[in-house]
């Protein structure tokens, strides 16, 4: 039995589609990369996941699970109860997600106190082991300090406490070092890596940073305005990728232009509510388009574990099969 | 936290010293000779104008006058009215008690249904009852209060007889001035219905006082709250699997008062001015009423001393809400 | 366009085409006045604010058409009648009649005259005293700021209405004085805004630009500064109409604005009061005036504030 499961998730806001029926599985202790431009819904889907798109956002999906506990049809107590224990989450920007009215301490012990209860003591006691885990120095200070007093790698480490604090079975994570500096983005990926094998732990990395998908996932997902045009193992899309965006983002890596006067780019941005073409959505910037790709959407290709949405998927020497 | 009052406390001063500048000139800025305006139609004799020249210190240089003045005002004194000669401070104290009672239950009021509504409409955005809440508020915002008073008298006092036309309470009990608080008097009298007939004096006067303060308490809760409810950490908040009660009360609200308690504060200066609209109809006797009468008296010093009193407390009023807002929000009371 | 099916990745000719055809199926952007009025047309209470906005000036400018009576004629014989709909009204008084037998109707129709003049000038005054003293104290900062700002402290620090009734005991009470009362009181809010305003603006590159190009400090402030200024300015004037009209009620109320026989809403009230229990129309409608006139004011400034400035909206 997976972690979570998901068949055909779609998030609607009105008219505009900002997840188009995606489907993928988290098992125990895997690390599932989710890459895609900003606005390909990467987040959107996650915090449907969470349960968190509020009106006038619409979640529908055929199958939504968690250690086979079906989310949709489950009274919105017990799903809270599931939320902030069992499935966490961690944010882009430390800086806003943390309640700049609260100390640390507060934050940290109310998500203790909402799931596990216990003694005063005992809760402090517990808060103080989650910052020193989290390689907090000093954490009996930090219980009383403000989030404006942090800075913003120490606000996301607080935050990964928070998020670990009840032992959670799949931790996601959506784009947890975007906003910090360079050198400290390193720490927290290395932190998240090492609590996530520790715990064995399922984890979602969402990210735009495709070097450090192949570094630490296992298996990897590709969005492309709100669907996944492909998915696999790590390793496997990264060496040869079967979707021409996949490719793309890969040729726009620096490590690959290596030798080169420019990095590659693809042309274009991602399509919006009022530009969807017909067809294959990246026809209008897809290379190797054809007028079949421009009208007809392709279907998922391939077996369940290594998927393409392309009518002609890329051979290993980076060229369309048919 | 110190430091913080005492930067605050210093940037009164200067105000204070502006306001009794500006109501020192009020005085001399009046056209004409001041003691002929005062005396009114009648005139003055000639010994009567010097001797109120010399009590008014009008025959002293300006410089003279002002030092006096403000010599005055630390020591408590702001004159004598033309009128009664009683002593202005002594007048205002006694009198002072019947607008605080008036304001405090109007603001309670306000606060009571303009603090909720706010919230409910920012939680249920864009239903019938958000809807409803904006549509109300901007009318109470908008309301002639003199005429609002006139209207629910007309209505609850005159055709339906719930409620007394006006004073604080029925010529019937005659209550010993303990505090000055007639709801407290009565209930001291320990006269039976003299408690109630207070408190049903003062239903209608607090309901017109309350209402645009209360307008403009739904209107900032209710803005503030949504801009609060769309931030990252409630987000936070919500994925901790934490009840949507709690989110709201205490993660949302938390941070949405904070530009609340400032605009309840500046209300203060609402309540005073409505005071005096609102004391005038019901014939309340607080000081808003007898400013008015004061003036239509010519009775200057009583005009002078009684701006002076209600600009200090609506200065020291404003320090209060300044502190206040410093200790809710952590991140003011932490900056130097 | 055509795009070859194994054509290398992002050829320079490929991007230009590529983009090109992804704006052209974008929605077509808008003039600012088109926008604005997008935005503003979409808020249903600020166009009806409009609507009676518009007609009350008509009726205020052509009052002596409009008005099947003088406002001043009292008719003996027709003493405190009722309105038309009721039993003893007549017709020709609409709304009914006053004590001494004045057509409430056409005296709130002149009195609209009053209460819009009142209100045009105390906004203009303000309006054009408070840009002034706002850009100067953003403009020179120092000295000049400190006096400027601490005068305003002062002013905000008493009740706006606290502050006009001093004014107007001291200048005597009449029409003219509470106007200028007026405008006095609801100066410091436009030399805050501007200030404001102004200091921010003046942060900005454009405006070291144009200094660095040698541009006078007049036209710095008037030319650069405040077309930049102007969207909470012409919000506040919208809302500074309103207070004006409430503010001028309330002291036409206390008798300290326009005086007995001028057909003003305020003191049409306070007229009326000893006649509240027996005749409920003479309160009732200058009243409602008041009330539709200032909230018709105030939903356009709503209005106009989401529809100018998005940053403004709360």
């Amino acid at each position: 039995m997976s972690l979570l499961q998901l068949e055909n998730l779609s998030v609607t806001f009105g008219n505009f589609r900002a997840v188009d029926n995606i489907s993928y599985k988290v098992e125990e202790g895997e690390v599932l990369g989710i890459v895609g431009e900003s606005g390909s819904g990467k987040s959107v889907s996650s915090l449907a996941i969470m349960g968190l798109i509020d009106f006038p956002g619409n979640v529908t999906a055929d199958k939504l699970t968690f250690e086979g506990q079906d989310l949709q049809t489950m009274p919105e107590k017990q799903r809270r109860k599931l939320t902030g224990s069992d499935i966490a989450m961690i944010f882009q920007d430390p800086m806003t997600s943390l309640n700049p009215c609260f100390t640390v301490g507060y934050q940290i012990i109310e998500a203790l106190k909402t799931h596990q209860g216990g003694s005063k003591k005992e809760l402090k006691t517990r808060a103080i082991e989650l910052l020193t885990q989290v390689g907090i120095p000093a954490p009996e200070s930090r219980l009383d300090n403000y989030p404006h007093q942090l800075s913003g790698g120490m606000s996301q480490r607080v935050m990964i406490a928070m998020a670990i604090a009840c032992n959670p079975r799949l931790l996601v994570a959506d784009e947890p070092t975007t906003a910090l500096d360079v050198t400290i983005q390193a720490q927290i990926i290395d932190l998240l890596i090492e609590l996530q094998r520790e715990k064995q732990m399922g984890l979602v990395l969402i990210t735009h940073d495709l070097a450090l998908v192949a570094e630490v996932a296992h298996r990897v997902i590709v969005m492309y305005a709100g669907q996944i045009v492909e998915s696999g193992p790590a390793s496997e899309v990264f060496r040869s990728p079967k979707h021409p965006y996949t490719q793309a983002l890969l040729a726009s890596l620096p490590e690959s232009a290596a030798g080169k006067a420019r990095l590659e780019a693809l042309p274009g941005v991602v399509p919006g509510q009022y530009d969807r073409p017909q067809g294959c959505l990246l026809s209008p910037r897809c290379p190797y388009a054809t007028d079949h790709c421009r009208q007809v959407e392709p279907d998922n290709q391939g077996p369940i574990e290594r998927q393409v949405k392309c009518h002609t998927p890329l051979n290993s020497e980076g060229r369309p099969a048919a | 936290m110190f430091q913080f009052i005492f930067r605050r406390l210093s940037l009164v001063i200067p105000t204070f010293i502006g306001i009794t500048l500006l109501t020192f000139t009020l005085i001399h800025m009046i056209p004409g000779d001041p003691i002929e305006v005062m005396a009114g139609e009648h005139g003055v004799s000639a010994e009567r104008h010097a001797e109120l020249a010399a009590q008014l210190g009008l025959d002293q240089p300006l410089y003279v006058q002002y030092f006096d003045y403000v010599n005055g005002i630390l020591h408590g004194d702001l004159g004598n009215s033309l009128v009664t000669h009683e002593p202005v401070m002594k007048e205002f104290l006694t009198l002072f008690p019947a607008t605080v009672e008036l304001s405090i239950c109007a603001a309670i009021f306000a606060i009571l249904i303009g603090l909720p509504a706010g919230i409910f409409a920012a939680v249920k955005r864009g239903t019938i009852f958000d809807h409803s809440v904006m549509t109300f508020s901007l009318t109470g915002y908008s309301m002639p209060i003199f005429w609002w008073a006139l209207l629910l008298m007309l209505v609850f006092s005159v055709t339906l007889g719930w409620t007394p036309v006006s004073g604080r309470i029925d010529v019937v009990y005659w209550i010993d001035n303990t505090t000055g608080f007639m709801l407290i008097d009565s209930w001291l009298s320990g006269e039976k219905g003299a408690f109630s007939s207070a408190v049903s004096h003062l239903i209608l006067p607090s309901i017109v006082l309350g209402t645009i303060p209360m307008a403009v308490i739904a209107r900032m809760t209710r803005s503030s709250m949504l801009e609060v409810l769309n931030e990252d950490y409630i987000r936070t908040a919500r994925a901790k699997g934490i009840a949507p009660w709690r989110v709201i009360v205490i993660h949302a609200l938390r941070n949405a008062l904070i530009p609340v308690i400032t605009v309840i504060g500046l209300q203060v200066g609402t309540l005073l001015s409505g005071a005096i609209l609102t004391e005038t109809v019901f014939a309340w006797p607080g000081i808003g009423k007898w400013l008015i009468e004061s003036i239509s008296r010519r009775d200057y010093p009583v005009v002078q001393g009684g701006i002076l009193i209600v600009a200090t407390i609506i200065i020291i009023v404003n320090l209060l809400v300044d502190i206040a807002y410093g200790v809710v929000n952590p991140r003011i009371r932490h900056s130097r | 366009m055509t795009v070859q099916s194994n054509a290398p990745l992002n050829a320079p000719n490929n991007n230009e085409t590529d983009s090109h055809e992804i704006v052209n199926t974008a929605p077509a952007p808008r003039t600012p006045l088109r926008e604005f009025w997008h935005y503003f047309s979409s808020n249903k209470g600020a166009v009806a604010g409009l609507v009676f906005i518009v007609l009350i000036f008509l009726m205020a400018i052509f009052a002596n058409v409009v008005a099947p009576h003088s406002p001043s004629d009292q008719m003996r014989d027709a003493l405190l009648l009722p309105p038309a709909w009721l039993e003893g009204g007549k017709w020709t008084y609409f709304l009914g009649t006053d004590d001494v037998g004045r057509d409430i109707f056409s005296r709130l129709i002149y009195g609209a005259r009053l209460s819009l003049s009142v209100g045009a000038f105390a906004v203009t005054i303000s309006l054009i005293l408070g840009i002034l003293f706002g850009l100067v104290a953003g403009y020179c900062k120092g000295v000049v700021d400190v006096i400027i700002m601490r005068i305003v402290d002062i002013m905000l620090a008493m009740p706006s209405l606290l502050l006009a009734i001093a004014v107007v005991a001291i200048l005597g009470p009449s029409i003219f004085n509470a106007a200028l009362a007026i405008s006095l009181v609801s100066l410091p809010n436009y030399v805050r805004l501007t200030r404001a305003a102004t200091m921010s603006e003046m942060s900005r590159d454009y405006v070291t630009s144009s200094r660095v190009l040698g541009a006078s400090p007049l036209r710095l402030m008037f030319i650069c500064i405040l077309p930049n200024c102007l969207a909470p300015l012409i919000v506040q004037a919208t809302m500074g109409f309103s207070s004006a009209i409430l503010d001028m009620a309330a002291l036409g109320f206390l008798g300290l604005g326009a005086q007995p026989p001028t057909p003003e809403w305020g003191s049409m009230l306070a007229d009326a009061l000893q006649f509240v229990q027996r005749a409920w129309w003479v309160v009732t409608f200058p009243g409602l005036m008041i009330l539709i006139t200032v909230l018709a004011f105030n939903l356009m400034g709503d209005g106009l504030r989401d529809a100018l400035d998005p940053k403004l909206k709360q």
